[in-house]
């Protein structure tokens, strides 16, 4: 397979300028020639979610689509939520939760998160456990993604919540 | 458990201390193994038998070497590699060896069985060569049920095996069964079935394999929970010495027992890296994980109980046939799931008569590999039925019939041969029917009923054994036993300690349980503590993760060598305090003090100044060397969790659906290291159950094609199916583990199916019908609401 096309992506507001075969999925552009290997592959069938990302802020499976089809996009991978010296709130209430186990699923079920609550800020739980029902997780049992998401939008309400159990 | 350290016992153990795994998993930033990139890195992947039985008549490979991309095709001939051979020492009459090719040769077995590896420059010219090949075969009748298997004039899917029964033990034949069955008052009889599942790990299988030529080694870093046996055989399989192979493992999503035997793959990948001189990277993709990676759980069971009266369980007959697939895996064998199930099938009750065969089929399907829980869910889901069903025909509720057989006194030498340590068996159920009871879900059945709505409440007690030690595996016969772990510990100048352990963290946090057991050993903060997985060079030795073996034998390990590190602490402190090693001991806090004046006191930073920089001010005899290993294994027949789990669902009386209303769990691993950690291993397994018990279920057609090759048809609940589920513990400690921890992996897989089993066939009980298959259909739910097909009522009359 010859012709490649030279396409610019924008990955965490970063300009990429890439060769890409145009039968190359972004899931693969992003994590191979973009390098960022958070984003992680499940299924390649859309229904895991273990890949996706955000495409303009809306949740969206990377593994569904062809790298040359996401330019001019503003696409955010889990690279950009925070580092492990600052984690982003989410980031940090999955930990405090135990939100994952072997962290496969957790990159996916973060910007899923990430989108569902920029769009929604005040969930109710069985709207989380709705949203959250479009990605799997093969280790947690969900309750604690869950309780993560939840958490995580109280914290940016503001409300009160109970911390979890002290932690050290 | 070490009296020395009991004063100070609580600051690690028994905390929910924060997952030290997390920060890099949450970010992106953790590395598996299809993150991993070498200069020069070649793809690979396989061309896989389209058929289920066939004779290989010609592999034609031609085409696939032209096409753009592709580097190297091989097939069985081109490699030359020694097949995997899993064997049990056994009579010819009980086993039949037989053995698995690295690539198909001669006769393909399962639809996706490996033929041929491609390897390319791209991943997509890959698939580009997979498509070109051309295999022809010599189509064989496929062998697809039980039936198929064991007719008399069936096909024989291993030639030199006489048939298709590789193994046939009657494990247990007690005095008086047949007498308990003539002197019962009630005999319940009972089919049950439990369909072929995927353990499904979300990280698929893979390998990355590359030769180095100045350690003069094939690195192998692959997604294992058996990293030693994957070098094992794959220095055997290539013909080399076991220290030209090192084997590593990166981070991992998740394995649950698909990843704790070899896959021929890996085999091939190494093969082929060490010929081509350049790395080789496999990532197993969805579907062929889905059709050919090892599966689980197809199991029949013909059971027959003798109750009393009262409601005693007196006699045991029971027939168990596991359909293992086409080849056994290393190192378990075809033996693991029907030994398993003849040797704990009593499960937590006493029964005095036990009488059991169990075999083990092979067939043209997928082969076979342990999975959470290993026919625990299965023979649970048969002894609690019988209990349901016992109590129903004599008139006693679930709890109380159970309350009549559960074993009270401990330890307990059962009719199957095996001791079981204290455990909670009764205390569980007790708490499970409280909590049921206190929230009302009693009276929110009766009112439903009236209501036309369909509730049922479901139970299951079980109990497992955990870590098995070698003495326990090697009542399986395996021609390797499993069992015991190594451990070594290092201190350096900063006080801080790097140790190993041979098991291997898939998700359940070693990397924090384990620093919790050193740092409360060694009164050390948990920052001071690495732990090092994963590495065949690095680790002295180990037997990997399964079992739910990883804290009671890895961990009372690595407790070991914590012990000792202390002890040699002590040593050299005495020594520079000028005092008898009786006369000093750790401080809990970093350091070492005089008894007689706690005053005196060295840091661990001072101690191993000494020990490393100004080791003439030790006396000759003391190595100024701050290290020590331990070897652990469990004694005698191991130790047991138990638990019961308490379900209430609610059937739709229009779909059939079958929804969760309530999940509660009681448990009992012992003495709980992190109950966040043991909190999300029971909801985790819980999940897969429920998923056993619902949803998950490989099929196959008649010609051996296998029915669910991607999501669309593998049905896995997602957080729409699995409730919240409430885990209460009791704990009950292990006398002989370090840590009095008894270990957490399997249970909720475990109890799952056989509650939910139960529940659904409460609510069902005024149809008549009884459903006693996994998973369950809704259309059969359906059926027995609406009372269609009343004249072909499946289940146990009553
Ligand atoms: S990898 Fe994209 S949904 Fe599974
Ligand atoms: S944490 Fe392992 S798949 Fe979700």
């Amino acid at each position: 397979m010859s012709g490649k096309h030279l396409i610019v992506l924008n990955v965490n507001g970063e300009e990429h300028e890439l060769l890409v075969e145009p039968r190359w999925t972004l899931l693969d552009v992003l994590r191979h020639q973009v390098e960022l290997t958070g984003t992680h592959v499940g299924c390649e069938h859309g229904v895991c979610g273990a890949c996706t990302i955000l495409l303009d802020e809306e949740p969206a499976r990377a593994c569904l689509m062809f790298a040359v089809q996401a330019e001019g996009y503003a696409i955010r991978t889990v690279e950009s939520l925070g580092t492990p010296a600052e984690p982003s709130d989410l980031q940090q209430e999955f930990s405090a939760r135990h939100g994952l186990q072997c962290g496969f699923c957790t990159p996916g079920f973060l910007m899923l998160a990430e989108g569902f609550l920029a769009q929604q800020p005040a969930p109710s739980r069985e709207e989380i456990r709705e949203a959250v029902s479009a990605n799997l997780c093969r280790c947690t049992g969900y309750q604690t993604i869950v309780d993560a998401i939840e958490a995580t939008a109280r914290r940016r309400a503001d409300r009160p919540d109970p911390e979890p159990e002290a932690v050290r | 458990m070490n009296a020395e350290f009991d004063g100070r016992r609580g600051r690690w153990i028994g905390a929910p201390v924060r997952r030290r795994e997390d920060p890099r998993l949450v970010t992106g930033r953790g590395r598996f193994l299809d993150d991993i990139h070498l200069p020069g890195l070649l793809h690979a992947g396989f061309v896989r038998a389209t058929v289920a039985h066939g004779r290989l008549r010609e592999i034609d490979l031609t085409a696939v070497r032209e096409v753009e991309g592709v580097v190297a095709a091989y097939s069985a001939d081109d490699l030359e590699l020694g097949d995997i051979v899993a064997l049990l020492e056994r009579p010819p009459e009980e086993f039949t060896p037989t053995t698995m090719p690295i690539l198909a040769r001669d006769k393909v077995r399962f639809v996706g069985e490996p033929v041929a590896i491609v390897v390319a420059k791209d991943p997509y010219a890959v698939e580009d060569g997979i498509e070109a090949a051309r295999v022809h075969y010599d189509v064989l009748d496929a062998v697809v049920t039980e039936e198929a298997a064991l007719a008399p004039d069936a096909p024989l899917v291993h030639e030199e095996a006489a048939s298709n029964v590789l193994l046939d033990v009657t494990s247990f034949d007690t005095p008086g069964v047949d007498e308990a069955f003539e002197d019962s008052d009630c005999v319940i009889e009972l089919v049950t079935t439990s369909a072929r599942q995927n353990a499904l790990p979300l990280e698929t299988r893979g390998a990355i394999a590359s030769w180095d030529d100045r350690d003069e080694q094939l690195l192998v870093q692959t997604c294992t929970q058996v990293p030693h046996q994957v070098r094992t055989v794959v220095a055997r399989s290539m013909r080399v010495p076991e220290q030209s192979v090192r084997v590593t493992v990166p981070d991992m999503g998740g394995g649950f027992g698909q990843k704790c035997v070899v896959g021929r793959e890996e085999v091939a990948v190494a093969a082929a890296a060490k010929r081509l001189g350049r790395p080789v990277k496999w990532i197993e993709d969805r579907r062929d994980a889905l059709t050919a990676g090892f599966l689980a759980r197809e199991q029949r069971y013909r059971t027959r109980a003798a109750f009393t009266a009262e409601g005693r369980l007196i006699a045991l007959d029971a027939d168990i046939v596991c359909d293992m697939g086409a080849y056994s895996c290393y190192p378990f064998t075809v033996g693991i799931e029907p030994l398993m199930a003849a040797a704990e099938m009593p499960s937590v009750y006493r029964i005095p008569a036990y009488r059991v065969r169990a075999r083990a089929i092979t067939s043209t399907k997928a082969p076979t590999a342990p999975y959470r829980g290993v026919s625990r869910p299965q023979y649970v889901m048969v002894m609690e039925r019988i209990m349901d069903l016992a109590g129903r025909r004599l008139g006693l509720d679930p709890v109380e019939i159970r309350r009549r057989n559960l074993i009270t006194e401990f330890p307990y030498h059962g009719v199957n041969n095996v001791t079981y340590d204290p455990g909670s068996y009764l205390e569980s159920l007790e708490l499970g029917e409280k909590i049921l009871r206190d929230e009302g879900w009693y009276e929110l059945r009766e009112q439903a009923a009236a209501e036309g709505r369909h509730i049922g409440i479901g139970y299951s007690c079980f109990s497992e054994r955990t870590g098995y030690g070698s003495e326990a595996f090697a009542k399986r016969k395996m021609s390797v036993v499993p069992g015991f772990d190594l451990s070594e510990i290092r201190m350096d100048l900063t006080g801080s300690v790097v140790v190993t352990s041979g098991t291997m963290n898939h998700g359940q946090s070693h990397e924090t349980t384990f620093a919790q057991l050193v740092a409360e050993r060694l009164g050390i903060d948990i920052a001071k503590v690495k732990l090092r997985q994963g590495d065949t060079e690095r680790i002295p030795y180990g037997w990997g993760t399964f079992a739910s073996r990883s804290v009671t034998i890895g961990g009372s390990a690595v407790a070991t060598a914590a012990t000792r590190l202390g002890e040699q602490l002590c040593v050299i402190a005495a020594h520079l305090l000028g005092t008898r090693v009786e006369n000093v001991e750790l401080d809990g806090d970093g350091g070492v003090i005089r008894l007689d004046d706690p005053a005196q006191r060295m840091t661990f930073e001072e101690l191993a100044d000494v020990a490393y920089l100004r080791s003439h001010l030790l006396p000759k005899e003391t190595p100024p060397t701050l290290t020590a290993t331990a070897a652990f294994d469990v004694p005698g027949d191991g130790t047991f969790s138990n638990a019961t789990h308490a379900v209430v669902v609610e059937a739709d009386p229009g779909t059939g659906g079958v929804r969760i209303l309530r999940y509660a769990c009681v448990e009992d691993c012992g003495v709980v290291i992190n109950p966040q950690v043991v909190d999300g291993q029971a909801r985790g397994g819980i999940a897969q159950g429920i998923a056993g018990a619902l949803f998950e279920e490989v099929g196959y057609a008649e010609n051996g094609e296998p029915s669910a090759a991607s999501f669309i048809d593998y049905l896995v609940p997602t957080a729409a199916e699995i409730p919240d589920i409430s885990v209460d513990h009791l704990e009950t400690p292990c006398a002989f583990t370090e840590s009095g921890a008894k270990g957490a992996g399997e249970g909720g897989t475990i109890g799952a199916p056989a509650a939910v089993l139960n529940a659904v066939n409460d609510l069902l009980w005024h149809t008549g019908v009884q459903l006693e298959s996994t998973p369950i259909h809704p259309e059969s739910v359906l059926t027995a609401l609406t009372g269609a097909d009343r004249t072909e009522k499946a289940g146990t009359p009553v």
